[in-house]
């Protein structure tokens, strides 16, 4: 597979199980009093701070054959985490974290309990209140959360260099081969892919920015 | 009887809430007091909004809370329709989006009927053309004024079809006008709806436009009860809207008209208003309120006046009013009645419980 459709694939796949995993984490996170919330907040925030190769080294340790948690996967029946796509879905999800639960929960807070507590007095039951009342008014943070996500993880270097290697075909996202033709000093191949990502990373924000019109302007801060 | 019997006990932190209340199917009763008393939470935990409060709360025969029995039905099966004082509609949905939310959970809830999609047509053009919300329907909720605010946050509690309908200063944030104008829809609705209807308010000029009853709220726990009629010293309590005076309720029904002099004469326990000729029917009974400034008091009955309206009285008892003036509590007949004099009439005159005098009342607004 080509390092571009690599690409895709990974941010496509890492946005899903973000989206799909960061979801009840931010809501938790919004509705919450609990004394476990600001540690929480703070682990999420980590990869905001952490050099990748941090992050990229633990996580090596972590899913190695050998260590904690590739051994259990492996005796669970799943194939190797680390120099695998596999692996690289993990420490993108973990990587892209907080800019996607971040967004969301400053939607879901920005949501209040208000419009909750009408719907709830109207029947409507928690699932039906968060799809019909809380994704609509959040919206905004949903589509910021999810674009942030994806083009994070297509802008990914430092993580899959630790723990995907440089495998052509498995491992080799678009970033990996740019910095390897530039090490093979081919120049004009490592342009053709820049320019091809500094493209679709322009094409993908204004998408964002002139569908959505004014309204679904990015309003993401790290907080 | 099976409208609403309710114990709720709530605290948090210091403030402790212990209130007890009752509200007959059809009835208004009207939960007043000094900000800070618990009214709030009081209708949020009868619609189930605070899960940590305890008590019984029972709506038409059905059981909602018993904290004996450990039994907390959650909001959203509790059929209340409430109307927020914030509106609290939602703003990705239209007018209409707002009016159908409930109905179309309530009625998949309900089990036993699957009305067609022309039924709820016709239920929404009819709820909305009572609350004249007709030309809004397909608006947006952002260009709404307060007062259509609040009619469609009304129009889509009642389209809930609730067993117990909570209103929360459902007039406090609509200009004078419109409150008088909503106020009528909403004594409409109550009355066609016969559900208890349980509202909170601080202002006095929705206690005596809706409520049937009152119920006054202090510091947690209810300090006075009782019909409308009998409550105008308990109501002295609330604090008035700007412009707004000290007044007496009484239900009066008409009794006839005079068409010659046009005059409607309305009879009450005491005795009867002359007033400017109503267009209503020999029978109807009427709300009306009699400020106090409106009452003057003479000792003997004058013999010339233009003022018709004038009533033997006896003094129940001589108030400070909240600006330092008196307020003489009257009672006509069996109908209490406030007058508001000055110091120097209050001695000149010699005021004392217990004294007959005549009361001139100058003018009577029908509520």
């Amino acid at each position: 597979m080509s390092p571009l459709l690599l690409t895709l694939r990974l941010a496509a796949t890492t946005t899903a199980c973000l989206l799909l995993l960061g979801t009840p984490l931010a809501w938790w996170l919004a509705r919450t009093r609990s004394p476990a919330k600001a540690p929480l907040e703070a682990l999420v925030a980590l990869p905001l701070v952490l050099p990748p190769t941090v992050l990229g080294f633990y996580l090596l340790l972590l899913l190695a054959p050998r260590g904690p948690v590739g051994r259990l996967w492996s005796e669970l029946g799943g194939g190797p985490l680390v120099f695998s796509f596999a692996g690289l879905v993990v420490g993108s999800v973990l990587y892209s974290l907080p800019f996607v639960v971040q967004p969301l929960q400053a939607s879901f807070e920005a949501v209040g309990s208000g419009p909750l507590e009408a719907a709830a007095t109207l029947g409507a039951g928690p699932l039906d209140r968060f799809m019909s009342i809380v994704v609509p008014l959040a919206r905004r943070g949903v589509l910021t959360a999810t674009v942030l996500g994806f083009a994070h993880t297509v802008g990914e270097f430092g993580v899959v260099l630790m723990l995907g290697g440089n495998i052509p075909g498995r491992t080799r996202v678009v970033s990996i081969a740019i910095y390897d033709r530039v090490e093979s000093l081919d120049y004009a191949a490592a342009h053709r892919l820049s320019l091809l990502l500094v493209a679709f990373s322009f094409l993908v924000l204004l998408l964002v920015y002139a569908g959505g019109g004014a309204g679904s302007r990015l309003r993401w801060r790290p907080r | 009887m099976s409208g609403l019997v309710a114990v709720v006990a709530h605290s948090r932190g210091a403030f402790r809430l212990r209130a007890e209340l009752t509200c007959a199917p059809g009835e208004v009763v009207a939960v007043v007091g000094p900000s800070g008393a618990g009214k709030t939470t009081l209708l949020r935990c009868l619609a189930g909004l605070e899960p940590a409060s305890g008590g019984r709360v029972e709506v038409g025969g059905e059981t909602w809370q018993e904290s004996a029995r450990r039994l907390f039905v959650p909001p959203h099966r509790r059929r209340t329709g409430v109307v927020f004082q914030d509106g609290r509609l939602f703003d990705h949905l239209s007018v209409r989006g707002n009016l159908e939310y409930g109905w179309r959970r309530r009625q998949s809830g309900g089990g036993d009927t699957h009305p067609g999609a022309s039924e709820r047509e016709a239920m929404i053009l009819a709820t909305a053309a009572d609350l004249g919300l007709t030309p809004l329907l397909d608006r947006p909720i952002d260009g709404l004024s307060g007062g259509e605010r609040q009619r469609v946050a009304l129009a889509r509690a009642l389209l809930a079809s609730p067993a117990l309908l909570l209103l929360d200063e459902p007039l406090a944030a609509i200009d004078p006008r419109g409150r008088a104008e909503l106020a009528a829809a909403l004594r409409t609705a109550c009355r066609r709806l016969g559900v208890p209807v349980v509202l909170v308010t601080h202002a006095r000029g929705d206690v005596l436009r809706l409520a049937d009853r009152v119920s006054v709220l202090q510091a947690g726990e209810v300090t006075a009860s009782g019909p409308l009629a009998s409550m105008t010293s308990a109501l002295a309590a609330v604090p008035p809207e700007p412009g707004e005076d000290l007044a007496a309720v009484i239900e009066a029904r008409v009794a006839r008209h005079d068409d010659a002099d046009l005059l409607t004469y309305l009879d009450f326990p005491g005795g009867t208003f002359a007033v400017p000729r109503l267009d209503a029917l020999p029978g109807a009974t009427h709300r009306v309120l009699v400020q106090a400034r409106d009452v003057s008091l003479t000792l003997s009955r004058p013999i010339a006046s233009s003022i018709l309206n004038v009533y033997p009285a006896r003094v129940e008892a001589i108030d400070e009013g909240d600006d330092g003036l008196p307020v003489v509590r009257l009672l006509v007949g069996d109908t209490p009645l406030l007058a508001r004099i000055s110091r120097r009439s209050r001695r000149e005159l010699a005021l004392a419980p217990g004294m007959e005098v005549f009361a001139q009342v100058k003018a009577v607004a029908l509520g």
